[in-house]
């Protein structure tokens, strides 16, 4: 099926989302709608889904002009969305899952669960889905879980599939996965929507490129002779340089150091399981890994947030372990934490109270118990201008920034103290590109004012872009430490996987 | 404000995903959900309460009379205004001690056993020492109200840091423990009047009564100094929330309590402080009733005002200066029930469902919202979020 959108516009008081939108997805290809945040690509796939209805414009579906009322509509035309935070039970298993709302039942309203099992074997025997019905969800990894979330649209008859973000939560691995998947389903004759600001996977997957920007198409490219820059430059506005500048680094003393540190978790079994390392001041150190194998925890147990089981971590030499969060930052450490939403800041406070988050209760942001407004008004209006917060209302919450500017923030918390020893946990994950350049530009200015940087990231182009030394984390242990310079990403995947050692 | 803002975003900006439903409803700061909501939610409530007086057999006359009473009672004499402000008293206090443990995240149900013991603490003071001063009795006494709410704050707030055991089981169960204990302690020779056989404690000296400040007016005004002390209160704790340190710690914690542990907080100790402070608030109230209005304690003297103190911080949008606004209108509302019941004889009954209503729609906004067709956050949410299928 071919699908068209004329002229889309939609307005929302004070925003205009979409303006004058027109493109087209042919069938049985893949078109990449790339953008930042706010550019307008949530609002046209809720047009698209049926859950909003633009002010002007048409869509137009194999020629035929479509009118959504409700999403039930946008369904029936054959529009299926995979979303990005997945809408599973984590308690029913697959089959239950993908059969919910649309369950073949017999008489008397009783779930036919044989019939919805095979209904679910056949369509991922058709499209090389290999899922277990019975599986339930929440035992299933996320890969799995998104191949559900696949099943559920084609069962319900999509013709054209929409994918919003959905490399965001999947290992590279899985991503590989997904890409055939999506080949799988080009092959079969489905038209695929492919929402992303990943560039490099644009180019990779996709047949056409549409690149929005403030709400408007400002250009498609071909994927077979466009650039990542060329595609960034025309996201952003502006020429973006994807390549961080820096020279080499000067390490000096040794700044952190960790010596046979292992953590538990609940049931005593090692998350950390005896880290040896070193960070020097003037150096960054990149740790790479897949989610969820113990990088989160290197950070916490740094930070003071998680309790050390065994081991010793100093800095400069000083013992650490077993210090509160509060000491350690006092002792010097800055922390750029990976869930900048839950972590790093607080939406309800004022970006004036966010800024002083971890130093409210130092001098001059507050004498005794007394906070002084002023004091703290003024270092928050000069960190927004500093670190090109926009908009640079110090007065509005937290989570009216986007992504991109929120992180900001937080780097001009963290980065405006000076210390010996910087942290970053996922400094750019889903972010935008102008903010990413900026963010990584900050990075490197700290090391060459001589800090000492832990950078964890799961993007290995993040972790190449910015590291001068390479630790591989994999089952909670440090597989390789590489020399950026003398390795490639081929072979930190591998490690990452646990495949090389 | 900025108009960069996609749709998507706004959305967040007015439902911030890092607080839970109950936070977003006692802490909302946006003027519409603070204001209009409460305001229409009182309107219809009394809308309502026509309709309830003429099912019940009146005509529409009868109930309009019936609510002319209640403004008269309420508002119409300054005795009626000092009914409506000594009834406020008690639920100024409570109210605040509810709405201070709502802005750092935790629900204090445990009011009414906190003003049970702070009561008892005060009446102690109250009636053993003699010969004292007023100046210095009446603030030992309400003083020793402080400390014994602080006290029963301080056991569900140390089982929460320590065990994680949930503050809204313990303070429930620790009501229930006050109630007893009081029944218990007025029945033995510390606290019991000499020559009863009932549970009534001893009178408080004369030293040690908060004074009706407007008695030399009229003796009836009623409305005694324990008013000062509850707005002295909300200041208080207008300042300690938005001024200082600790409130800081504690609005982050309410807000977010894995971003205030990352920013060295201590969560254990806000939960533990929260709870006594809230404790020693909801112990001023009961401390207030005794040493003002009642003169002694006699069982389940608080007459609920813990509870009500969970309404009027709700309606209050858990802001102090909201929470006084609330507890007068609770005040009057209950104030002019007297006089309804009296010379419309209107029960008093309807009273307690017209609050019920009021907190009812403050707790369900999408409903008043949907009434009066307003467009609200509320409502959109509803819609973004209905498409899951």
């Amino acid at each position: 099926m071919e699908l068209e959108l004329r002229g889309i516009t939609k307005r929302f008081p004070g925003v205009l989302a979409n303006d004058d939108v027109s493109l087209t997805a042919r069938s049985g290809k893949v078109l990449a709608l790339i953008g930042e945040n706010g550019a307008g690509k949530s609002t046209l796939m809720n047009i698209l889904s049926g859950i909003y209805r633009p002010d002007s414009g048409e869509i137009i579906i194999d020629g035929k002009l479509q009118h959504f009322a409700d999403p039930g509509d946008a369904i029936k035309a054959g529009i299926g969305m995979v979303h990005q935070h997945f809408m599973l039970v984590p308690v029913f298993t697959v089959a239950e899952n993908v059969v919910l709302g649309v369950e073949p039942t017999f008489a008397g309203n009783i779930l036919n669960r044989k019939k919805a099992n095979k209904e679910v074997e056949e369509i991922s025997r058709k499209y090389g889905l290999a899922v277990d019905p019975k599986a339930l969800i929440e035992n299933l990894p996320v890969g799995l879980q998104q191949r559900v979330e696949i099943i559920k649209v084609l069962l319900r008859g999509a013709k054209i599939l929409v994918f919003d973000e959905p490399t965001a939560v999947l290992t590279p691995q899985e991503v590989t996965e997904f890409f055939g998947i999506v080949e799988e389903l080009k092959s079969r004759g489905s038209t695929i929507i492919f929402i992303t600001h990943k560039l490099k996977e644009a180019l990779a997957i996709a047949d056409d490129i549409t690149v929005l920007r403030g709400g408007k198409v400002v250009g498609n490219a071909d994927p077979k002779t466009a650039t990542q820059e060329e595609l960034a430059s025309m996201m952003v506005g502006r020429d973006i340089d994807l390549t961080v500048k820096k020279t080499k680094a000067n390490p000096g003393e040794v700044v952190l150091d960790m010596a046979g540190v292992s953590v538990m978790d609940d049931y005593g079994r090692p998350i950390l399981d005896s880290i040896d390392m070193q960070v020097r001041s003037g150096e960054i150190v990149g740790v790479a890994g897949i989610q969820g194998n113990g990088q989160t925890e290197l950070v916490e147990v740094i930070t003071g947030l998680i309790p050390l089981a065994s081991g010793a971590i100093r800095l400069k030499g000083q013992d650490m372990a077993g210090s509160s969060p509060r000491d350690i930052h006092k002792d010097g450490v800055a922390h750029v934490p990976e869930d900048r939403n839950h972590m790093g800041m607080i939406g309800s406070f004022t970006l004036a109270e966010n800024l002083v988050l971890d130093s409210y209760y130092e001098k001059p942001f507050s004498k005794g118990i007394r906070m002084q407004r002023q004091a703290i008004d003024e270092a928050a209006r000069v960190l927004v201008k500093d670190y090109d917060v926009r908009p640079p209302h110090i007065e509005n919450t937290g989570g009216a920034l986007s992504g991109g500017n929120a992180q900001k923030m937080i780097v001009a918390r963290e980065f405006s103290r000076d210390v010996p020893l910087v942290l970053c946990a996922q400094p750019t994950r889903g972010i935008d590109v102008g903010s990413i350049e900026y963010i990584h530009e900050q990075i490197v200015r700290k090391r060459d004012e001589g800090v000492a940087i832990l950078v964890v990231s799961t993007e290995l182009d993040e972790i190449f872009a910015l590291a001068d030394r390479i630790l591989v984390m994999f089952d909670g242990r440090i597989v390789a430490e590489l020399n950026t310079s003398e390795t490639s990403p081929t072979e930190v995947g591998l490690y990452m996987a646990g495949q090389a050692a | 404000m900025n108009k960069n803002l996609t749709a998507e975003e706004k959305n967040e900006l007015v439902n911030p995903k890092d607080r839970g439903f109950t936070q977003r409803l006692a802490t909302a700061t946006d003027w519409r959900t603070a204001l209009l909501i409460p305001a229409l939610a009182v309107l219809t409530a009394l809308i309502i309460g026509v309709v309830i007086i003429m099912v019940t057999g009146s005509s529409f006359s009868d109930a309009m009379e019936a609510y002319k009473a209640l403004l008269q009672g309420s508002v119409g004499s300054l005795r009626a205004i000092s009914e409506t402000l000594t009834a406020a008293t008690p639920l100024i206090l409570s109210g605040l001690s509810v709405a201070l443990a709502f802005r750092a995240g935790l629900f204090n149900i445990g009011g009414e056993g906190q003003a049970l013991i702070g009561g008892m603490f005060a009446v102690w003071v109250g009636f053993s020492i003699t010969g004292l001063p007023i100046y210095v009795h009446l603030p030992l006494a309400v003083l020793a109200g402080i400390v014994g709410g602080a006290i029963y704050g301080f056991i569900p707030g140390i089982l929460k840091a320590k065990t994680g055991a949930h503050e809204v089981i313990t303070t429930i169960m620790l009501n229930y423990i006050a109630l007893r204990l009081v029944d218990y302690f007025l029945k033995t020779s510390i606290f019991q009047r000499e020559g009863r056989n009932d549970p009534v404690s001893k009178n408080v000296e004369a030293t040690a009564e908060l004074p009706a400040f407007l008695s030399s007016v009229d003796p009836a005004l009623r409305v005694h100094a324990g008013l000062f002390v509850a707005l002295a209160a909300a200041f208080f704790i207008y300042w300690l929330l938005f001024r200082t340190t600790i409130g800081f710690e504690f609005r982050a914690v309410g807000a977010n309590p894995s971003a205030a542990r990352y920013a060295g907080i201590s969560v254990t100790r806000v939960y533990i402080l929260v709870m006594m402070i809230a404790g020693a608030l909801a112990g001023t109230a009961g401390a207030g009733q005794v040493l003002g209005v009642l003169g002694r304690a006699t069982p389940g003297f608080t007459a609920d005002l813990g509870f009500d103190g969970i309404a009027v911080a709700l309606l209050g949008r858990s802001n102090p200066w909201g929470v006084v606004a609330a507890a007068i209108l609770f005040g009057g509302l209950r104030a002019g029930g007297q006089q309804m019941q009296v010379s419309a004889n209107v029960g008093i009954d309807l009273i307690a469902v017209i609050q019920g209503l009021i907190i009812m729609f403050v707790a369900a906004p999408a409903l008043i919202a949907a009434i009066y067709r307003l467009k609200t956050p509320v409502a959109s949410t509803q819609i973004s979020k209905g498409w899951a299928s």
